[in-house]
């Protein structure tokens, strides 16, 4: 028998799932605190000896692989020209590496954003601008910016190629660590970020985990190689597509519902469904991923609770929980963000919450489309894309995985009649991924693609769905 | 020549994309280095891809009857957007009805357009303008 370990090093806790590689069984599951400000080899040691008690026999372990999203995940600030262009392609290359993309800069960097990105103290910066030939000066000056400042951290320089090399060298002579590849955006609105999301990768693997502590886990494990995001994005993409003549299931999103974001990912190419469509803007990633930072269901509560206005979020409950049920729960929820719902009301409040933050965070994932009226009749401008023939979803997530009607909160995601400028899935089946092993699943997938997307099919479990 | 990079679209709600694809070919052929960013571009997306490709040059096209409307305030949008040096064309049926061209050409001018073309200009005529005004010999 030969056995998998793949652990997740959350912020909070860490969990392990046992694989069993030739029957393709979940043989265990543990879960224990994470330890990071001391040191993750403790929490991964508690998990181990659990996994141990249930009669794991670790000599048969053949992988011991993990992901990890503790100490603040990977954390990055991306620099780019126009905010629609390179500085949106940039952010969508460090979304797609699994980072927590915590800002944004765009034109020149002025002195108080420079000190700002300081504060903010990001993990790495990925440095983008002007298309290849294009503009140079804005990408040169925010390179002797980043070069003047007190910034010890490793930069991606993935902008205009003309001056690429120019680039590191200002960075270089300021003994900043760069890694410079591909532009994010050669052509205009065309989208490149591929490169760029293996140079953070590699970034990951050569740094972080080493300045994180999380290097301390191989003294049980063979590596942390990606941050969790990236496992969950990996499983996506690897359930659409199959591996090795094992088929996958088609396009689709995943839903991933976080106590501080919640995450759409789509792996789908978002065309116009109908004819007479003209797309405009950026390209779109055939695997993207995007995260509502003020949309959570305990650390972000606040800001999402803001953007949905009280009132909106209260017509959302069942009948019978009143603004007092849902204020004195807000107030627990921002003592004790680890709370779980205790009785009915505080079940309800939850999957009222979590429908809130599916139906913002897929209405900001998909595309729209907006009609405009010339002379010769009606047209259709398309931004972003087009998902409304989308057809499964998937939904993880503690608030989903312990939901008792988790169809109930995906629902959220599909395509509204009052709004039909927002091209969410129309109908689409529901998957849920009710043992919490997605990524274990993309961590699998590194190695063993065929296995993981077998072992995806046995575990994840359909609850129907279709709208209609 | 070291080459010259020109942003070429069609404004506003207009659909008209044939010209548009004539353009982008004569001016290639010419030795441009062409963004063509298509129909039903707004003033916003001509000035962000010019900013984003350096670009020298914008041309603006409109065949529809909108263009005064679509176009105004084109010249302060790039100020504001630091391309106060770029050049501005603009083409096309400008306007609506029978009106003389002189006036609709001075309108544009006024407006802060380089050079405006009335229906039917082939394309040879505004690059041999481009190269003048941006100094290209030949």
């Amino acid at each position: 028998m030969q056995l998998a370990l793949l652990l997740d090093i959350g912020s909070t806790y860490t969990k392990g799932v046992v694989i069993d590689l030739e029957d393709l069984e979940l043989k265990a599951k543990a879960k224990a605190l994470t330890t990071v400000q001391d040191d993750v080899s403790i929490g991964i040691k508690k998990v181990l000896e659990q996994l141990e008690s249930y009669g794991v026999d670790f000599d048969l372990f053949e992988y011991r692989l993990a992901c990890s999203s503790a100490a603040g995940g990977l954390k990055m600030v991306a620099i780019g020209l126009v905010p629609e262009l390179t500085a949106e392609a940039a952010k969508r290359a460090a979304l797609g590496a699994g980072a927590k993309v915590s800002n944004v800069y765009t034109y020149e960097l002025t002195a108080q954003e420079m000190e700002r990105i300081v504060e903010e103290a990001p993990d790495v910066i990925l440095l983008a601008g002007g298309t290849d030939g294009g503009n140079k000066e804005v990408i040169l000056k925010n390179a002797e910016a980043l070069a003047a400042s007190a910034l010890q951290i490793p930069i991606v320089v993935a902008g205009n190629k003309v001056v690429a090399n120019e680039v590191k060298g200002i960075l270089v002579s300021a003994d900043k660590e760069v890694y410079l590849t591909e532009n994010v955006m050669p052509k205009l609105e065309e989208l490149n970020i591929e490169p760029a999301r293996k140079a953070i990768r590699q970034v990951f693997l050569e740094q972080i985990i080493y300045a994180k502590g999380l290097a301390k886990a191989e003294e049980y494990i063979d590596r942390v190689i990606m941050p969790t995001p990236s496992a969950v994005m990996k499983a996506a993409e690897l359930i659409a597509e199959g591996s090795n003549g094992e088929s996958g299931l088609g396009e689709l999103m995943v839903i991933d519902i976080g106590g501080a974001t919640t995450d759409i990912h789509s792996v789908a190419t978002g065309e116009p469904t109908k004819g007479g469509v003209e797309l405009r803007g950026l390209a779109e990633p055939y695997v993207k991923r995007t995260v509502e930072g003020d949309l959570g269901m305990r650390y972000s509560l606040p800001s999402l609770v803001e953007s949905i206005g009280q009132k909106k979020l209260l017509a959302t409950l069942a009948a019978g929980i009143s603004e007092e049920d849902l204020m004195t729960y807000l107030e627990q929820l921002s003592q004790n963000v680890e709370h779980i719902p205790e009785n009915p009301i505080e079940a309800e409040l939850d999957t009222g919450i979590a429908k809130v933050a599916t139906k913002l965070a897929v209405q900001r994932h998909v595309g729209r489309i907006e009609r405009v009226y010339g002379p010769f009749g009606e047209s259709f401008v398309q931004y972003g894309k087009d998902l409304t023939g989308l057809k499964l979803i998937i939904g993880t997530g503690g608030v989903l995985v312990h939901n008792q009607q988790p169809e109930e909160i995906l629902k959220e995601a599909l395509f509204r009649e009052k709004q039909p400028q927002i091209l969410a899935p129309r109908e689409a089946e529901f998957i849920l991924d009710q043992q919490y092993i997605l990524s274990a699943i993309g961590l699998l997938a590194e190695v063993e693609p065929f296995k993981a997307i077998k072992l995806a099919k046995k575990y994840l479990k359909r609850l129907g769905g279709k709208r209609k | 020549m070291e080459e010259k990079t020109v942003v070429l679209g069609v404004i506003g709600s207009d659909v008209h994309a044939v010209g548009n694809r004539i353009l982008e070919e004569a001016f290639s052929e010419a030795g441009f280095e062409v963004v063509n960013i298509g129909v039903l571009a707004p003033q916003q997306e001509f000035i962000n891809a010019a900013i984003e490709t350096d670009a020298d040059a914008i041309l603006v096209s409109s065949l529809y009857g909108h263009g005064e409307m679509d176009c105004k305030g084109f010249r302060e949008k790039c100020i504001e957007a630091g391309l106060e040096d770029i050049v501005l064309y603009v083409g096309g049926n400008l306007v609506v009805g029978k009106q003389e061209w002189e006036s609709t050409k001075q309108k544009f001018l006024d407006m802060g357009f380089d050079r405006v073309y009335p229906p039917g200009t082939l394309p040879k005529e505004p690059i041999a303008d481009l190269k003048k005004d941006l100094g290209i010999e030949g």
